[in-house]
């Protein structure tokens, strides 16, 4: 499925649709059990908000593969973010670590778009105050490419090469209502 | 939020956006590592001009575990006259470059005047027989967190009324959140104009307390008495002090609160205090992630009004 709607900002453009997220989550489990050795001690931690649904559906997927239950929660980096004062006032949202807490595991942590990079630093270092993990990976359902630090992703659902004109917008049942992930091109007036 | 002067004029959204945030601040004590860079570089200056251990410590700590930078000014038992001395005090606050000022001043409405000759945020941490909202928002926290929720919860608040900033902090707060708030006293000690306060008035505490989720204590402020309100302390103790027997004729669920610092065997006796009913302890806990949710609402952004 790829089509094209117009907002009144310019260009949306379907990526991916529900069923191609549903074979990217499906392959990225894969890895995951591949990579972990069959998901030994490994917690996936979701970066709010379309992070945690992410981690979720890995996990059930790992669960569905091979019957295997991993740690799933939800990490919220902004008290360490570097870009604080630049901008209004961030919400919180929930930081909810699986029983066990994540000493001596493996940290998987999970977000919708790899950017800048600059979100992941601030989970590394939120991270580091709950304890020390026996390793830290990262898993993206879109790597956009336009890094600011030396972060990249261990698992990526897909690569999109984009123009810092556009944006990408992930859109997951749980929260919007419908999956799929689209390009937004901004009028060339901007 | 720019500044934080009075629940009075704080708009629901706002108040429920603190107490939100406030439960976020609350998991960090419960942390390994009890700190978060998020106001690394930022002054936060504790101005009080009235004794307060316990809000003074509180703020401190809040902000310390934000990593702000704190300097406490206490600036008691100055001889020059008090508008001018909180000028000059703004003008070196201003100086040393104060991001955030917490103020406490035994004239009403003094933080006002402060917000208006600082650039930084001011939080108002008690100004005379006005407002307290800090207070107010962490007993709303602490109600929230004990029964659930504030909406159509009968609170009743008991004691002198008269120059309890406390009792007009949560009074306005809470009923902006829902809440029925009856206000028991002394005829002597209840304000003039409290019939425009959204709020009933009764003289009578033994007929209200079955009817009340929250029962709040206040403090006779002797200090701020200037004549006499009340035959004795027996006296008052007897009709207006919350004993064993008056915690029987609550509903099995209601809460006691005080905000501190407590007259043990006047205002409430020391086994009420010390029930597993009573919030007291709580209510300190609950006043650093108060303060550290403020503190973030107002310094965590841009300077720019959004």
């Amino acid at each position: 499925m790829s089509g094209r709607e117009t907002s009144g900002h310019g260009t949306a453009r379907t990526v991916l649709s529900g069923e191609d997220i549903g074979r990217v989550l499906t392959r990225m489990a894969h890895q995951i059990l591949e990579k972990t050795a069959g998901g030994n001690g490994v917690v996936l931690l979701g970066i709010p908000t379309r992070g945690v649904p992410l981690a979720r559906r890995l996990a059930a997927r790992v669960r569905a593969v091979e019957g295997v239950e991993l740690g799933v929660g939800s990490l919220d980096p902004t008290m360490h973010r570097d870009d604080l004062r630049f901008r209004a006032v961030r919400p919180l949202e929930v930081t909810d670590l699986p029983d066990g807490g994540i000493d001596a595991r493996t940290v998987i942590l999970v977000d919708d778009v790899l950017f800048s990079g600059r979100t992941v630093r601030a989970a590394l270092d939120a991270l580091a105050e709950f304890g020390r993990p026996r390793a830290v990976q990262l898993a993206v359902l879109v790597d956009r490419g336009h890094r600011e630090l030396p972060i990249r992703a261990d698992y990526v659902g897909k690569n999109m090469p984009t123009s810092r004109q556009e944006a990408v917008a992930v859109r997951l049942t749980e929260i919007d209502g419908s999956d799929a992930v689209l390009i937004v091109s901004e009028g060339a007036d901007r | 939020m720019r500044h934080l002067l009075s629940t009075e004029d704080l708009t629901r959204d706002d108040a429920l956006r603190v107490l939100d945030t406030a439960e976020y601040m609350a998991t960090v004590a419960d942390r390994s590592v009890k700190k978060l860079p998020t106001l690394r570089g930022r002054t936060v200056v504790n101005l009080f001009f009235e004794d307060s251990t316990r809000t003074r410590t509180s703020f401190e700590v809040a902000a310390k575990r934000l990593s702000a930078d704190v300097i406490n000014f206490s600036a008691r038992g100055s001889s020059v006259s008090k508008g001018e001395s909180l000028k000059d005090t703004a003008q070196t606050l201003e100086a040393m470059g104060a991001d955030a000022v917490v103020c406490r001043h035994p004239a009403s409405g003094a933080p006002y005047r402060l917000a208006r000759w600082v650039r930084g945020s001011v939080l108002n941490a008690g100004d005379g027989t006005h407002e307290h909202p800090t207070q107010a928002l962490l007993d709303a926290f602490t109600i929230r967190r004990r029964l659930g929720r504030l909406e159509g919860l009968s609170v009743t608040i008991v004691g002198d009324l008269l120059h309890s900033r406390v009792a007009r902090s949560n009074m306005w707060l809470l009923s902006t959140l829902g809440a029925r708030v009856t206000l028991v006293a002394p005829p002597t000690l209840v304000p003039v104009g409290v019939e425009q306060w959204p709020a009933e008035v009764s003289y009578d505490l033994d007929a209200v307390l079955p009817k009340s989720d929250v029962v709040m204590m206040l403090r006779v402020q002797r200090e701020r008495m200037t004549a006499a309100f009340f035959p004795t302390e027996r006296e008052y103790t007897r009709r207006y002090g919350l004993d064993a027997d008056r915690l029987a004729a609550m509903p099995p669920s209601a809460l006691v609160m005080h905000p501190g610092p407590m007259v043990r065997g006047m205002e409430i006796a020391s086994d009420v205090a010390d029930s597993t009913r009573s919030t007291v302890v709580e209510q300190v806990a609950n006043g650093v992630s108060v303060r550290m949710a403020v503190l973030y609402l107002l310094l965590g952004g841009t300077r720019e009004v959004t």
